[in-house]
């Protein structure tokens, strides 16, 4: 598509730009601020925020839970949702139409009223405790980027060479492991990223799976929030932002940040 | 072997979305059918509640609002972004992809400093003479949008930009050759080979904000329950389940209502599809 852009609409763009950004560099701004409360331009600049932290509890040991439960929780279900998108492509026809919306559900059913459901089955009917229950919830919340991403990477992957690899005498899975998954790298890499995104910021199922004593990270903002409204929430913030940058700069070094548009 | 394998291998992530998502949340709407007093007799009390239905119809409006709003915004930027040469494109598409993937709680917080009593933008204001009290923005359906919007429009963004890119150069140069204005190209052309796409970022942005739980906790508080924070309070503070779980079963209702109703929108209104 090619056509030339009116300088109003330009200059909206540029104010959409500004609209999404500056809101960022407010938080960054307050995180920095001198002052007990939230303020927007830093009076007098201190990294004190930051250190305060280190220094409750609260945000060290969600902080660890959330990356443990985000890494766990994305690994379990690209576990599961590796050999499922495989069997989706590799057999389409004989599989009944419904898997494919099956694995998807996750992502259609409203997400509170998946997490409020989990409380009931797992964490209240089979008593599973909090961490793993947090585990679960999340493996599941995710398991449609591992199915569906890398799906469109097997669904451009030429099964006449696994066919080749195995009619040579290569083991099938020695041939899944050295021929299919090094063609597939890019799309388990990108499963990988987004579900972990997801997963480290939820909010909507961990609401109702973490309780006393185990909590993730976003659910410890919003119990901070309600009492005390200083800077340190500013400076998780950067922090969290800081993740997103890593996340991004991974993207960019694996997949380049086109792979985001399509 | 082949059948072995083909059901051996989906087998594990069937169980587990089977076990763990389709049965508990079937489970949880089969208990709201289940009360003494009548089989739809907690629906009958939840449209007889003002208080209720007011929030479900609060929470449709907000939704509405925010998918126009963002599907405006998001189309006009894309449309933008289409047309930047390479460099300037990527930088304009990590700008839109870096709050995607920041998280929704920070994103909301960000509204709680601008638009709070002593935020920013009410200091700002009255710096600049124009109010001279604090106005009281939050725990408004304003916020709620404001900060949906923020929320959204990223997402529609790339959504967008990827449809506009997918659409051919020839397609747009045709229309040009024969004398078409760029207005009438845009219309006639571009929006109708866009539509499908629209329609897509539509339904993510209003089942997202109709389900939304974090943002109109945040910035609607008591005042302005939605569903989703409605949903968590009947649950988790005044343990009513089974008015919870009818919350849950209209939330999962209209959200699959619209899906199904916009995606079969979006097939007939392909202009591609022969």
């Amino acid at each position: 598509m090619a056509a030339r852009i009116h300088p109003l609409l330009g200059a909206f763009a540029i104010l959409v730009f500004l609209f999404l950004l500056a809101p960022l560099v407010i938080i960054v701004g307050a995180s920095l601020s001198d002052t007990t409360y939230l303020t927007f331009p830093p009076q007098g600049l201190t990294l004190h925020w930051f250190a305060n932290i280190f220094e409750i509890s609260a945000f060290r040991n969600t902080a660890i839970t959330s990356f443990q439960v985000a890494i766990l929780g994305t690994a379990l279900s690209l576990l599961i949702g590796i050999p499922a998108a495989y069997a989706l492509n590799r057999y389409r026809v004989g599989l009944p139409k419904w898997l494919g919306t099956l694995f998807v559900l996750p992502i259609l059913v409203p997400e509170i009223v998946f997490g409020f459901s989990l409380l009931k089955s797992i964490t209240i009917g089979l008593g599973l405790p909090i961490y793993p229950s947090l585990i679960i919830g999340h493996a599941l919340l995710v398991l449609p980027y591992s199915v569906r991403v890398v799906g469109a990477s097997l669904a451009s992957f030429d099964f006449s060479v696994e066919e080749a690899a195995i009619s040579l005498g290569c083991p099938p899975w020695k041939t899944f492991m050295t021929v299919v998954l090094p063609n597939i790298r890019a799309g388990v890499i990108a499963a990988f990223i987004l579900a972990f995104i997801t997963s480290i910021n939820d909010v909507s199922i961990s609401v109702f799976l973490t309780g006393p004593g185990i909590s993730t990270l976003p659910i410890q903002i919003l119990a901070h929030m309600e009492q005390f409204f200083d800077p340190t929430i500013a400076s998780v913030s950067v922090l969290l932002m800081l993740v997103t940058v890593g996340v991004m700069a991974i993207v960019e070094a694996t997949l380049g940040l086109t792979f985001l548009t399509k | 072997m082949n059948k072995l394998a083909k059901w051996g291998l989906t087998m594990p992530a069937t169980i587990l979305v089977v076990a763990l998502l389709v049965i508990p949340v079937l489970a949880t709407i089969a208990t709201t059918f289940g009360e003494p007093k009548g089989v739809f007799s907690t629906y009958q009390a939840f449209f007889n509640s003002g208080f209720r239905t007011n929030i479900l119809y609060r929470t449709l409006r907000i939704a509405l609002i925010t998918t126009a709003i963002s599907l405006v915004i998001g189309f006009l930027t894309a449309y933008v972004i289409a047309q930047m040469p390479g460099r300037l494109k990527s930088i304009a598409i990590i700008a839109a992809v870096f709050p995607l993937l920041t998280g929704v709680v920070v994103r909301s917080f960000a509204w709680l400093i601008i638009l709070g009593k002593n935020g920013i933008l009410n200091s700002s204001l009255m710096s600049l003479g124009i109010i001279s009290e604090p106005l009281s923005m939050l725990y408004t359906e304003g916020s709620v949008i404001v900060a949906m919007v923020y929320l959204f429009v990223p997402l529609m963004i790339l959504t967008l930009t990827g449809v506009l890119e997918g659409i051919p150069r020839d397609v747009v140069e045709a229309s040009a050759s024969l004398g078409a204005k760029p207005i009438a190209t845009f219309f006639q052309v571009i929006l109708p080979l866009a539509m499908p796409g629209l329609i897509v970022g539509a339904v993510l942005v209003f089942t997202g904000s109709f389900t939304s739980y974090a943002t109109p906790q945040l910035l609607g508080g008591e005042q302005m329950m939605m569903m989703g924070t409605l949903l968590y309070q009947r649950a988790m503070v005044t343990f009513d389940w089974v008015g919870a779980s009818t919350i849950a079963a209209i939330m999962v209702v209209i959200t699959i209502a619209v899906v199904s109703i916009m995606s079969r929108m979006a097939r007939r209104l392909n202009p591609m599809a022969v």
